[in-house]
């Protein structure tokens, strides 16, 4: 049997999948691994998104690992996902305001429409993916049996909410924007306003939850979460920004978010769209 | 010749938080009547083809407590080793099997549980044959960013052991964090450790 693959360099000078537990400094992108089998997705950035362990986030401490992870080039387990159709959507799943409201009723809160686009680090757009939202209400209180609030449940408010980009990678949804809410971690810490996100993207790889935050809170630079991200740069990019030109009149303001998920090198020659 | 276009960052990752079932899993929290169900509960919609197994584990802190607010979500090939994806390539997968799975975890206890097939043996890049496997993403308060790893067969050892992956890993002592091991017929057990002597390995990819 010849030696694995693997023992060799491959085309063009880079290296096979690599499993060495790399150190990256601060701001500088891995590169996607190139072989003759193929283009992988870009490695994670792991000094842009937050580390594990954060100790003023209390929590990470006993759910932190430990151990450095195992680097390697996706797979085609990786580079594959579930695909959710238009049809898993009902008509007001888009709509926070009415999908738990009974009898013709909304929720209670300033109401907003967020929209934003989705697209990878390749700044090509991600159509057709899902992204499932979860909030508190205008006073801060989520429906939860764990949740202890004194702010009010909101009797026409769930707090979920799911929609699917378009084919250009757009999306949009209405909700009321949510309130901060005070959370057992130093003694007196509190969550700016925020909505969570979930998005499958194509691919496993891409697979990512974050938060969206309201431009001019001043709650974000406070909070031991948002500060789990290590540069001011990468927390602006989960600041909504206000975009009185998206506004509908007399109804609902809006909030743009625009989403990057991982994406693949693309190289001149690539007339196709590969993998996306 | 290559061009490496210009790149954006990534959207940087924040935790999933205390109520990600609120999102994910609404139905199984009490939020009745939004969904018609929860997404991700059933990688089997039909006649589906293959062997039959449950899934089943624990997530635990570094204290050895299980996480009761945590999701965790599979990803597997179908018996034949195709994916039920638009990126699937090299034929058409199972259409009674999804081959994703979300789980909130038991209420009381945590523990997940996930009826599907065994999933079938796929590539590696170069074209060797990867073990049976399934993708596992963790999400929780507490994780920063999700956790990705596999979950491989203790009773596949002769794949295992060609394994491009396993085969791969600097410690060895550490490969068996990523074995399921078969408790009874058609019963997979695989516990997740986040830390410890234990801990599982997790994969940057
Ligand atoms: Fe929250």
């Amino acid at each position: 049997m010849t030696a694995p693959a693997d023992d060799r360099p491959a085309p063009g000078g880079e290296s096979e999948p690599h499993f060495t537990e790399k150190k990256h400094s601060p701001g500088q992108t891995p590169g996607g691994q190139r072989d003759k089998f193929g283009n992988s997705f870009y490695m994670r950035d792991r000094a842009w998104h937050p580390p594990a362990l954060t100790p003023l986030y209390k929590t990470s401490v006993a759910r932190s690992p430990q151990r450095a992870p195992l680097s390697f080039a996706t797979t085609i387990s990786e580079e594959t996902s579930p695909v959710f159709g238009n049809d898993v959507l009902g008509p007001l799943d888009n709509d926070l305001i009415h999908n738990f409201a009974k009898d013709g009723a909304g929720a209670i809160g300033p109401r907003i429409v967020v929209y934003g686009r989705v697209v990878d680090e390749a700044n090509r757009p991600v159509p057709n993916t899902l992204i499932e939202v979860w909030q508190a209400n205008a006073g801060g209180r989520y429906r939860h049996k764990k949740e202890g609030y004194l702010a009010p449940l909101d009797p026409n408010f769930g707090g979920c909410g799911r929609c699917i980009t378009d084919e250009n990678g757009w999306y949009e949804f209405r909700t009321v924007q949510p309130g901060p809410y005070p959370w057992p971690n130093g003694p007196n810490d509190w969550r700016p306003a925020h909505i969570h996100f979930s998005i499958f993207g194509h691919a496993f790889a891409q697979r990512l939850i974050s938060q969206l935050y309201f431009e001019g809170d001043p709650m974000i630079w406070q909070c031991p979460i948002v500060g789990t991200i290590p540069t001011p740069e990468a927390i602006e990019t989960l600041v909504a920004k206000l975009d009185m030109g998206a506004t509908i009149p007399m109804d609902a303001r809006a909030y743009r978010f625009d989403i990057v998920l991982r994406g693949k090198r693309q190289t001149l020659f690539e007339n196709r769209m590969e993998g996306l | 010749m290559i061009r490496d276009v210009t790149r954006l960052k990534e959207t940087p990752s924040q935790t999933a938080g205390p109520y990600v079932h609120i999102g994910c899993t609404p139905n199984f929290c009490d939020i009745g009547g939004v969904y018609p169900h929860d997404l991700g509960s059933k990688l089997i919609t039909g006649d589906v083809t293959g062997e039959r197994i449950t899934i089943k584990g624990t997530v635990f802190d570094g204290t050895g407590t299980p996480l009761k607010d945590a999701l965790i979500e599979i990803w597997q090939a179908d018996s034949a080793g195709l994916y039920n994806s638009v990126n699937e390539t090299r034929g058409t997968a199972d259409a009674n099997f999804t081959g994703w799975g979300r789980s909130p975890g038991d209420m009381d206890t945590g523990e997940f549980t996930f009826e599907t097939v065994k999933p079938g043996a796929v590539p590696f890049r170069d074209g060797r044959m990867m073990a049976p496997h399934v993708t596992f993403w963790i999400v929780a308060r507490g994780i920063n960013l999700g956790l990705h790893t596999r979950m491989y067969f203790e009773d596949e050892a002769e794949a295992n052991a060609a394994d491009p992956i396993l085969s791969k890993i600097e410690h060895q002592n550490r490969v068996p964090t990523l074995m399921a091991r078969r408790e009874e017929d058609g019963v997979y057990r695989f516990d997740i450790h986040l830390q410890g002597a234990d801990e599982t390995i997790f994969f940057d990819v």
